[in-house]
């Protein structure tokens, strides 16, 4: 009689901490759950560059992706985007690639930045922001660190400071 | 621990008070005091304190307290009410960190009101814990009341204890030597009045309405469904609540259906009531207030994605149907459902220009810039063209002098036209924004002259799903049920017990004493057996002569 009540005790209070663990555990990632998180497959996406060439993500594997939300109004963006430029053609012979997608913007807009930055890597434009409701981009700048299998090793919101955390990033997803 | 067994042969849980089966009072004074019972729960074993053991125990206990869960439902209240006096962190508006916003605003008192994290208030762990305590409170109350209070209601006699009846508060004595006849009458008046009557050697019990006692505890069991289903909220795919903004003319992905339902814009409008249109009933309140909104509508097309397609990828959209969605008729798709909530009238949408000479006013012809996609190359007139060098939607310039934009929305458009027209076939340069036109140079011949714009209202809609309701309403009716049974019916019980001439007629009721007093009047009545009294009443008196 005794022992059993101390089980009914104990198997009435484990499933109500576990509701309210469940719950507090939600209500924390809840920002999370409809974007695009750590250890998650990156949703693939097909967008063209200022050069009318077509970039598909899945075409990508095997290497791995420095995919980098950006906007031509966006000061931490633009500031970050030298770094990249510098490191493009390094990271590229070893196999990682940088993709800049711009949200939203004109071509005129995007193409006079990029010359203005003399921008090596591919700029494709998300037009409808399809990729962006995809990825659950909010706010911008935000960078997405995916591995030759298409999967998201990391994901740095905001700005990168500095060249020194750029490299950091890229040697994670390097083949 | 040891189980009580009582004199009358049934075996009580350790901690009983009263015996289930005959009201026998265990504890301290003698079944001759005169003190009146505490009836509540039956005088059963609630949450046998004694088992205090084990840290399960502890928890379980510390729980079972109606005092802790009053307390928690006390904090709760005082912390929600304080999450009110500055609004929270999602309805400031973002011009700067809410760090810095609670401080600007309101002084150290803000300061304060951030660092203790109030700003974020319904969502912080420390609330969610009070709200789940108070879930995990009422629980373990419930359960360790409702049970013990079952059993009790179920092993009870209907010969009780005397000590038992001469404490109920309603309570009589008669001594009758012939008790048959009134007996059977008041029998037949009781059955009369609902009464289930159950009899043994002589005596009676009649009782109605216990079903009421079970009214709490079903008001607890909606409440707990009704939390239930405000947790199911953060399972994924349960609940959506998005914005969306959409232009006339633009077609866009619904947030929330997994890039499976799009949506296009064909027009939005806004009318307001018009004294010379609207029926003449409206005019005195209108010429009180002015401008009354009459319809915010948006007309939109629903198309759903066919076959798959990747983000980017342009798809091939099934139309499903055209609707106008307008305040309080949303558009319902599966289970989704778009509100009209916002909108924006004129945003520019399209800017022309016209190429004239400076000196003569000479047209060479015009272009049209489409503002959210503008072209780079114009062909004008023969000889005649403009090209765009650079393009800031949200014109203004920057901390280094330089013209920049402040988002991709063109709020403020500006422009660096190169012109080049046969006299000048090397090209002019300057900078045009709305009422201003800079030439880096100087000396330009032609200009680019403003010829007209082009705009659009743009529509907010609210994405909504949210598939918890029916839980919610489900623990709210139960709620109510709960409610309704433990107020309009009474739990009322009535012991007659025939013992050496005497009559004894004891109740007790969970609430409205009067109303049994009233019944038992009227059951009693011509039968020569006494109306018993209250005596509560009588204690009162008893109390106020000692203290007088």
């Amino acid at each position: 009689m005794k022992k059993q009540r101390l089980v009914m005790r104990t198997v009435i209070l484990i499933l109500l901490a576990a509701a309210v663990g469940y719950t507090l555990y939600a209500n924390f990632t809840k920002d999370e759950v409809e974007r695009v998180a750590k250890g998650k497959i990156a949703p693939d996406f097909v967008l063209t560059d200022l050069n009318g060439q077509k970039h598909r993500l899945s075409d990508y594997e095997g290497k791995g992706v420095f995919l980098n939300f950006w906007a031509t109004w966006c000061k931490p963006c633009e500031r970050e985007m030298p770094y990249m430029n510098n490191q493009y053609q390094n990271y590229k012979d070893q196999g990682v690639e940088i993709i800049a997608v711009n949200v939203a913007e004109s071509d005129v807009a995007v193409k006079e930045f990029a010359n203005r930055y003399q921008l090596q890597f591919p700029i494709v434009i998300d037009k409808d922001q399809q990729v962006m409701t995809a990825y659950g981009v909010n706010p911008l700048p935000i960078t997405f660190l995916i591995d030759k299998n298409g999967e998201v090793v990391d994901v740095h919101r905001g700005e990168i400071p500095t060249e020194e955390l750029l490299i950091e990033l890229l040697e994670k997803i390097k083949p | 621990m040891n189980e009580v067994k009582c004199e009358c042969g049934h075996v009580n849980p350790h901690g009983t008070i009263l015996c289930e089966a005959c009201g026998k009072v265990f504890e301290e004074q003698s079944n001759d005091d005169k003190k009146l019972l505490d009836m509540r729960y039956e005088g059963s074993a609630r949450r046998s304190q004694t088992y205090n053991k084990t840290f399960i125990d502890k928890i379980w206990n510390f729980f079972s307290s109606v005092k802790v869960g009053v307390w928690l439902i006390v904090i709760t209240l005082v912390a929600s009410a304080l999450g009110t006096v500055l609004p929270q962190e999602m309805y400031i508006p973002p011009v700067m960190p809410a760090s810095e916003y609670y401080e600007d605003q309101y002084g150290w008192f803000g300061k304060l009101y951030y660092d203790l994290g109030f700003h974020n208030l319904y969502s912080s762990w420390w609330y969610l814990i009070l709200v789940a305590s108070i879930g995990v409170s009422l629980v373990i109350c419930s359960l360790d009341r409702v049970i013990p209070l079952y059993r009790a209601l179920k092993a009870q006699k209907v010969t009780r204890h005397d000590g038992f009846l001469k404490r109920q508060r309603v309570y009589g004595v008669t001594q009758l030597n012939n008790s048959e006849k009134p007996y059977d009458t008041i029998k037949e008046r009781l059955k009369l009045k609902r009464y289930h009557i159950r009899e043994e050697d002589g005596n009676l019990l009649a009782e109605k309405g216990r079903f009421s006692r079970w009214g709490p505890y079903v008001n607890h069991v909606g409440l707990i469904i009704f939390l239930i289903g405000c947790m199911l909220r953060f399972v994924p795919g349960m609940y959506v609540d998005q914005i969306l903004w959409i232009r006339e003319g633009e077609t866009k992905v619904i947030p929330g259906t997994d890039s499976e339902y799009f949506l296009k814009n064909e027009k939005f409008t806004v009318e307001v009531y018009d004294k010379e249109k609207d029926k003449e009933v409206f005019n005195k309140a209108l010429e009180k207030s002015g401008m009354v909104a009459k319809n915010y509508q948006s007309d939109v097309v629903l198309y759903k994605k066919k076959g798959e397609t990747v983000a980017g990828e342009e798809a091939e959209l099934e139309k499903v149907k055209d609707y106008s969605i307008q305040v309080n008729k949303p558009l319902k798709f599966e289970k989704f459902a778009l509100y009209q909530v916002d909108y924006k009238l004129n945003e520019l949408n399209k800017m022309s220009f016209k190429l004239i000479n400076k000196e003569t006013e000479k047209e060479f012809g015009s272009l049209t810039v489409d503002l959210y996609n503008p072209q780079t190359e114009y062909e004008l007139e023969p000889g005649y063209s403009v090209n765009i060098i650079s393009y800031f939607p949200d014109f203004q310039f920057g901390e280094d002098g330089k013209p920049m934009t402040k988002s991709r929305i063109p709020n403020n458009p500006a422009f660096v036209f190169e012109m080049f027209t046969p006299d000048k076939p090397e090209g002019e340069r300057s900078f045009v924004a709305i009422r201003q036109n800079i030439e880096p140079f100087g000396d330009n011949e032609y200009k680019m002259a403003f010829n007209g714009i082009e705009t659009k209202h743009v529509s907010a809609l609210t994405v909504r799903k949210d598939l918890t309701l029916w839980t919610i309403g489900i623990g709210g009716a139960i709620f109510m049920i709960g409610v309704i049974q433990g107020s309009y019916w009474n739990h009322r019980r009535i012991w007659i017990r025939r013992k050496d001439g005497e009559v004894i007629v004891a109740a007790h009721t969970n609430k409205n004493w009067f109303g049994i007093k009233k019944e038992l009047q009227v059951v009693l009545d011509g039968t020569g057996i006494e109306e018993p009294i209250d005596q509560s009443i009588d204690e009162k008196k008893v109390n106020e002569e000692k203290v007088g």
